[in-house]
């Protein structure tokens, strides 16, 4: 049998076997403070985490912070159900990450730098280690005072946040704070912090060696460089792909699904499910505010076939998050509780299918009022795939 | 001193006593015995002069820092979507016919615990599991079962 699907450009810059990271290094350094901060900023990277915050305006903002400790945080705590790409990164490329965070450490004045590795990830320390041993002699070398250790998270989806991520590094429990003052200003032990995403952090080594102008051939309007994408689910070829940000969909399910996709989710179980039938209308990239028409992500890619009850997906994402609530906030401890119970009711028939729409007002309510992004996320998968497959959740 | 004093004071003195240390610490002693007794958040909390309810409180937010005794080996085994749709029900059925336990239990010579978590990050080598800080992936009930056998015939 032969395929003619169209095949997504595939690029080669985050995984690139690099060893040159001490000439990157001496020469960035070498640089004003001011021309890296240009360069961060013209290149047009966001934060791949997800959340698409412009990473060279928060190193900027950081750097103008006049106190005198400062941190700069690698954020590993990738727990968004379906990425992986972080791991992948911390495995291939260590020392992109560090030469990003080193880079950073001396625009913004930072001394000590951390990384907040997930405890599922344990399993790197050994390799990481040596890895920040021969890092750390670089850094002596080039006369850069800045040292990097690894902090290990528990098992809390939450601590990807990045203020739950300082309440766990300060030995409280993960729970969010209230926003502002932002990390920029107030951060780790309340001093001015840069917490990055891990491949975010990858993404500035490559502006640092290629330039800005480089790096913005990729991608689209507000949406530059390239991301990797950690797909998985329905598709015959599950794994990590760096691909271009703009893609739609549709050309996105072309080349991974299995020929019989149902549904996409773009973004993890905190983002949006796309039907079969936004393919061609979707792209994937940070235009503007989270429309539906264009989808940010950290770079999960979920992929469902006609086989899947699209019940059983939400089921499974509201369990995740009910368990993963800190529950602080009560519309998301209470929110996540009743929206399970209440799918599980209107599928047994206890509720009529009109109590759906009550529980999209729901979630509504929760995205307004929980005090965090997993709380007010929760409503993006869940009315994405109310809206979309109501009859698979009443029959 | 006994062990856990021993522990809990050598963890205390590498660390630290600022409260920016408790994690570590707390995630040193389940590398020697696998839960965070009673005792041992006593113990923490005095070395370290802080309340035990902060200690406690902190410890029971993290679903890798377990307060009930736990087996030599927690076999953790993702139960989010994609292992989920990957067959993992099947595995934790052979991995409780195996061991004669249900989730939730802890075999009687203490050896192994059961338990699911959520994502554990390997969707594209689906189902997976950790034991303890190791990495299992692509699981069959078959492969599980063969996993398991080693850890239970060392030593």
């Amino acid at each position: 049998m032969t395929t003619t699907k169209k095949q997504l450009h595939r690029i080669d810059l985050i995984f690139k076997n690099e060893q040159d990271c001490k000439e990157i290094l001496r020469n960035a350094l070498a640089r004003s403070n001011q021309e890296v901060i240009n360069e961060m900023v013209n290149s047009g990277l966001k934060g791949r985490g997800g959340a698409g915050f412009p990473t060279g305006l928060k190193w900027k903002l950081t750097a103008e912070q006049k106190v005198d400790e400062k941190f700069v945080i690698c954020n590993a705590d990738e727990g968004e159900p379906g990425t992986f790409k972080d791991r992948e990164i911390l495995t291939r490329v260590p020392h992109k990450v560090l030469s990003g965070m080193a880079v950073c450490a001396k625009i913004i004045g930072a001394r000590k730098g951390y990384i907040y590795l997930r405890g599922e990830y344990k399993f790197l320390v050994p390799n990481l280690k040596k890895e920040l041993r021969r890092f750390h002699d670089i850094l002596d070398e080039l006369g850069l005072d800045f040292r990097v250790e690894i902090f290990m998270g528990s098992g809390a989806y939450i601590c990807g946040e990045e203020s739950a991520l300082f309440e766990s590094m300060e030995g409280k429990r993960g729970e969010p704070r209230n926003k502002p003052p932002f990390p920029t200003e107030i951060g780790y032990l309340n001093k001015p912090t840069v917490i990055n995403n891990v491949e975010t952090l990858a993404h500035s080594y490559t502006i640092l060696k290629y330039g800005a102008k480089k790096f913005r051939e990729l991608g689209v309007k507000d949406s530059r460089g390239s991301k990797v994408f950690s797909v998985s689910g329905d598709t015959p070829i599950p794994g990590i792909y760096e691909l271009e940000l703009g893609m739609s969909v549709q050309d996105f399910v072309d080349d991974f699904g299995d020929g019989d996709t149902k549904a996409v989710q773009v973004g993890g179980a905190s983002g949006f499910l796309v039907p079969r039938k936004r393919f061609g209308k979707t792209s994937i990239g940070y235009q503007g505010k989270l429309t539906g028409i264009s989808l940010p992500t950290g770079g999960s890619m979920m992929i469902f076939n006609s086989s899947r009850s699209m019940y059983n997906v939400l089921n499974n994402y509201l369990d995740f998050f009910e368990e993963e609530s800190c529950g602080q906030c009560t519309p998301c401890r209470v929110g996540c509780q009743q929206l399970l119970k209440g799918i599980k009711a209107v599928k047994r028939g206890e509720k009529p299918a009109s109590y759906l729409d009550q529980l999209l007002k729901l979630t509504d309510t929760m995205k307004l009022t929980a005090k965090c992004g997993l709380g007010q996320s929760v409503a993006n998968s869940f009315s994405s795939i109310v809206e979309n497959f109501r009859e698979e959740m009443i029959y | 001193m006994d062990f856990q004093e021993k522990l809990v004071h050598d963890l205390v003195a590498k660390h630290g006593t600022d409260r920016e240390n408790l994690l570590p610490i707390l995630q040193g002693v389940i590398d020697q015995e696998r839960y965070l007794s009673e005792e041992a958040i006593l113990k923490i909390a005095k070395e370290m002069s802080i309340p035990a309810a902060d200690v406690y409180g902190t410890a029971t937010f993290y679903s890798f820092l377990d307060t009930d005794p736990r087996g030599k080996y927690v076999i953790r085994v993702c139960k989010t979507i994609t292992c989920a749709m990957k067959g993992k029900n099947q595995i934790i059925q052979a991995i409780e016919n195996f061991l004669k336990i249900k989730v939730g239990e802890t075999t009687i010579d203490k050896k192994f615990t059961i338990l699911q978590t959520n994502c554990l990050g390997w969707c594209h080598k689906a189902p997976a599991m950790l034991v303890n800080d190791d990495v299992y992936t692509e699981l069959t009930p078959e492969s599980v079962v063969d996993i398991l056998r080693e850890y239970r015939e060392e030593n």
